[in-house]
């Protein structure tokens, strides 16, 4: 059994002439809690997206428990155990809340299944935990801002992860909001499963996270502890304006 | 079986029952002729809409899929007189392989690439059949209907209850789809692709697989044209009025149910035949192309949309 959970080797990834991401290095083991931050379009985003497969690598591995999946197309590495929310929250728009749970639960989870009650119930369970449970029969265009991103975190559980990808799920709320998706964040790490958050909000990636990465202009410059990369010089330099 | 699939078969039962009730009572065949070509509408707006509606990708080549079953009749009438039956099931086979097909080119793309090869293979297909001799080409071909079957009395009540049959079944197809795991993944793919894909729904596989059977619909939906019409030539058979009224007849009667497609082919497919017979044949263009425009701004979820809207009006003042 190996050590890590996700191992990224030497990848890079270009937009024609443009190298968004390149000789990334970086090994993720189950259960932790990983910050990446870096300025905006340093590759945050699009190292997420390579790791969830909605975008193809042009050179190096990744690779989820042993078994590499850059060949992989999304849906199978969701299956795997990866899922994601985004950065601009993507509900299903025709759905309620309780139905965009439902498409994951029904196509990961209990694929192949017709125990449409079963799927139901833990659709609700998750909703409860995630504190959405009176939002069950809305339609998810006529959410809060704050219930978009509970919501994209639902679904994202709905595969029944073991490794979630948070793409700046706090972005655009309230500190009370903050600490509410933050406890939540907590709660899924507690029970077994890795996180990895892009996040702005420093005050959040340092609390939340055991290691932080940081990325600048698509090169890993520094991972270590969240103190230690604050302290880092090229950190500051490039993401921190000191 | 759910209360709902029950009286969905119950419905399905009653339309084939009266579907052979008409055909033993009415005499005048007009009615068998233009019901005809109403059913054929249902069945084609039911098709388009399995991808157009629940999926969101826009089949603008309705004609080349709906041309391809009607030509694979011919073939097969030309070849060795096949019956009806087999004509219908070789066009599905047909224009489902030409739906994959083409979904297969261009589905991997997202977006608009898919609609606009529909309307490159509506071309291609068409201006194969015109330069082939063996069908007619241009020109076109006359058929030699065979000995009406009894207990028909004619052909065309012959051709009118394998509408029925079909548009029963179409329905069927549809509604099966819509109600499944099968139909939330095409939705989710409506409402945000990539989010869909992360949901661990197989995007490329569902889109080829609405595609094909859409397709194959149409394909069969075309098979008995040729015995309907006796002579077929290839503008009438391409023409590009299946194509705006497969795509008007859902947006007009509502694309998020399968009820939606049936009620905008009825209603528009009447108004058609009763256009073009009181009126004329160029008119009936014009009535498709107003009623589109005024549902699509005033009444974007169709008469579907307009019907839930005042239920829930409705509910909601009950509750107060």
């Amino acid at each position: 059994m190996t050590a890590w959970q996700l191992r990224i080797a030497g990848v890079s990834k270009s937009f024609g002439g443009f190298k968004a991401l390149s000789g990334i290095d970086v090994e993720i083991a189950p259960g932790e809690r990983v910050g990446l931050i870096g300025p905006n379009g340093s590759g945050k985003t699009t190292l997420m997206s390579c790791i969830a497969g909605s975008l193809r690598i042009n050179g190096g591995s990744i690779a989820f428990e042993g078994k590499e999946i850059s060949g992989l197309p999304a849906y199978q590495r969701t299956r795997l155990g990866i899922a994601r929310t985004y950065q601009l929250p993507q509900p299903f728009r025709s759905m309620t809340v309780l139905e965009n749970l439902i498409v994951p639960l029904e196509y990961v989870a209990h694929r192949g299944s017709l125990h449409t009650t079963d799927t139901r119930a833990e659709a609700m369970q998750i909703l409860e935990r995630i504190g959405l449970t009176d939002k069950a029969g809305t339609v998810s265009t006529h959410l809060t801002q704050i219930d978009l991103r509970k919501l994209e975190l639902a679904r994202a559980m709905a595969a029944r992860p073991r490794m979630l990808i948070a793409d700046e799920a706090m972005a655009g709320l309230s500190s009370v909001e903050v600490e509410d998706v933050l406890g939540i964040l907590w709660k899924l790490n507690e029970s077994g499963i890795t996180v990895v958050m892009i996040e702005h909000i420093m005050k959040a990636v340092m609390r939340f996270s055991q290691r932080v990465l940081c990325l600048d202009a698509g090169k890993l410059i520094c991972a270590g502890t969240p103190e230690a990369v604050v302290a880092d010089p090229d950190v500051q330099r490039a993401y921190l304006g000191a | 079986m759910s209360p709902r699939l029950k009286s969905y078969w119950v419905g399905a039962a009653a339309v084939v029952a009266l579907g052979i009730l008409a055909v033993a009572t009415v005499r005048n065949e007009y009615f068998f002729f233009a019901s005809y070509i109403v059913l054929q509408f249902v069945v084609l707006a039911t098709a388009w809409n399995i991808l157009g509606g629940y999926a969101g990708y826009v089949n603008f080549g309705t004609g080349a899929f709906f041309g391809a079953g009607v030509y694979t009749a011919v073939v097969l009438i030309n070849l060795f007189g096949a019956p009806l039956l087999v004509q219908i099931l070789a066009a599905a086979a047909v224009s489902g392989t030409l739906g994959f097909a083409t979904g297969m080119l261009t589905l991997r793309l997202r977006g608009i690439f898919y609609s606009i090869a529909t309307v490159a293979v509506a071309i291609i297909i068409e201006t194969l059949i015109v330069n082939w001799r063996y069908v007619g080409g241009s020109t076109g071909i006359q058929i030699l209907r065979p000995p009406v079957m009894p207990p028909f009395e004619s052909y065309t009540k012959m051709l009118f209850l394998a509408m029925v049959l079909l548009a029963v079944a179409a329905t069927a197809i549809a509604r099966f789809i819509e109600t499944s795991w099968i139909g939330r993944g095409l939705r989710a793919i409506r409402d945000s692709e990539i989010a869909a894909e992360g949901c661990g729904v197989p995007t490329l596989k569902l889109k080829l697989f609405a595609c094909t059977v859409s397709g194959a619909l149409m394909g069969a939906a075309g098979a008995p044209l040729a015995m309907y019409q006796s002579f077929i030539e290839p503008v009438s058979a391409f023409s590009l009025n299946y194509s705006v009224s497969a795509l008007a007849m859902p947006m007009i009667g509502g694309t998020s149910h399968w009820i939606g497609p049936v009620i905008g082919a009825i209603l528009l497919g009447s108004i058609q035949q009763i256009v073009m017979v009181t009126i004329s044949n160029e008119i009936n263009v014009l009535v498709v192309g107003v009623l589109l425009v005024l549902f699509v701004v005033g009444a974007p979820s169709g008469i579907v949309g307009l019907a839930r809207a005042l239920m829930r009006k409705r509910v909601g003042r009950k509750a107060a």
